[in-house]
């Protein structure tokens, strides 16, 4: 089974409502036993990063999130999923999940004419080949909704980069947790294609990458 | 880099499907779920639902539309039409809205703005404004103004400074809809339009007028929009979204092509 965290963050309907229409079953659950007993667990959100911490570490899904971690099992994270994923977020000061190094940075942006937040949709340019943006091309967007995004330390752990007054990192992965910035949930088809690719990924990055070690 | 989006705007009377020109004479031209889909197949950006008798006797029937359309559509859209308060955006958020738009309510009560945009956010808080073009007064100086209940009430405001009024109090987005334009299918209102783009910091989409892709080629151009909303054109078939988003990029605007 599919589990969707619900951690009191965002519209995690609409997460439902995309996998139903890809034909994938899954269930919501706000109850860390349940991700013990997940195949693959969705980690979606909107909202403050405080709050989300917060939340995660009172309900205890913070540690059974790592504990899947740890255990293999595929984990997708979205937007939130994957900015508390990382060591802290600039947002509020907040200590998040550290599953992977790195911070969650505001935009600071040179050009006065680009607005935060970065709303609307916008390319995604894959640096490293993963299961789950395989056929993504160049002019392929996504719908992006944020103020801040994630900045692993180490670009072993960036998979694709997007512009907004320069480049950003918009999707994350390492083992079997993957994360991107913008919402597959609402990027029409080619983000149910995603979550699509998501529902039968084995939790590997195949090591023929390419790029790995550049 | 963000591209410009086309917003197809569906007015709902009673879960049916309406066109009006000038605000009055709606006429049913479908079922607005079956169009939503089609819509988005075809490539809009977003959708926006204006529910045009919205009261609170049928705003039971408002919440089940929404969900029905959630669980069709996969791209962001918001709904407008009698949101008078937090609990009626909030619970359209809750049933699969993106966002939602104030109107009249707000400019009745301003704060009503910074309420919902305290509650879901910024990103989900639209400002839709109705304005017509008068005489410039000291009182509206850019000689726009608002008017409220349809294009009915005239409100004694100026059109430049309830935007950056609304920006100020938490709207995320500003909705410009000329009540001069509407229906008319001879362009949007660019002077308007530019005005408000370049007097605020928060995308502005604008609305009413549009009757052949060249004027979305000059709203984004010509009128600085960051996203323009069309209706009846597209709403009896003289045009595609991808039409006109083919148009567009041949045009040099950036646009989502892929879908």
């Amino acid at each position: 089974m599919l589990a969707i965290i619900d951690y009191g963050a965002g519209n995690i309907g609409s997460v439902q409502r995309a996998c139903t229409e890809t034909g994938i079953k899954s269930v919501i659950t706000p109850n860390p036993a349940d991700l013990k007993k997940a195949e693959r667990i969705i980690f979606p959100g909107v909202g403050a990063a405080p709050t989300a911490m917060e939340n995660l570490i009172r309900t205890g899904l913070g540690e059974a999130i790592k504990e899947a971690f740890v255990a293999g099992v595929p984990i997708l994270g979205i937007c939130l999923g994957a900015q508390v994923v990382l060591d802290s977020s600039e947002e509020g000061d907040t200590p998040c999940l550290g599953i992977i190094p790195g911070k969650t940075v505001l935009f600071k942006l040179q050009d006065k004419s680009l607005k935060i937040p970065h709303i609307g949709w916008n390319n995604v340019k894959v640096t490293q080949p993963h299961p789950l943006l395989e056929g993504i091309g160049k002019e392929d967007e996504f719908y992006f909704v944020h103020s801040y995004y994630p900045r692993p330390a180490k670009k072993g752990n960036i998979f694709a980069i997007t512009d907004y007054g320069g480049d950003f990192c918009c999707a994350i992965g390492a083992k079997n947790y993957f994360a991107v910035q913008f919402h597959p949930e609402k990027s029409g088809r080619l983000g149910l294609e995603m979550l699509q690719r998501f529902a039968t990924w084995d939790g590997e990055i195949p090591a023929k990458s390419e790029n790995r070690g550049k | 880099m963000l591209s410009k989006r086309l917003i197809v705007c569906l007015d709902v009377r009673e879960g049916k499907l309406a066109k009006s020109i000038k605000f009055v004479d709606t006429k049913d031209i479908g079922d607005p779920v079956a169009k939503a889909r089609q819509y988005y197949e075809d490539g809009a950006d977003e959708l926006v639902f204006y529910d045009i008798n919205a009261s609170r006797a049928n705003r039971d029937i408002t919440l089940k539309f929404v969900e029905a359309v959630a669980a069709q559509i996969f791209i962001p859209f918001s709904v407008g039409g009698g949101i008078r308060s937090v609990e009626d955006a909030t619970k359209l958020r809750l049933a699969g809205a993106e966002k939602v738009n104030v109107n009249s309510a707000a400019v009745k009560r301003k704060e009503l703005i910074s309420e919902i945009s305290g509650a879901i956010g910024a990103q989900s808080t639209v400002l839709s404004m109705d304005v017509k073009k008068t005489t410039k007064t000291e009182e509206i100086p850019s000689g726009y103004e608002i008017v409220i209940n349809d294009g009915t009430v005239n409100t004694g405001m100026d059109a430049i400074e309830w935007a950056k009024t609304g920006e100020k109090l938490g709207a995320g987005e500003l909705v410009v809809n000329s009540i001069d334009a509407d229906g008319t299918k001879d362009g949007y209102e660019l002077t308007l339009t530019r005005m408000i783009a370049d007097s605020v910091g928060i995308p502005v989409i604008a609305s009413g007028g549009a009757g052949k892709p060249e004027h979305l080629y000059e709203a984004f151009a010509i009128g600085h929009a960051d996203a323009a909303l069309v209706a009846s054109i597209v709403h009896y078939g003289e045009y595609t979204c991808r039409q006109l988003k083919d148009y567009l990029h041949s045009r040099g605007i950036k646009v989502r092509t892929k879908f």
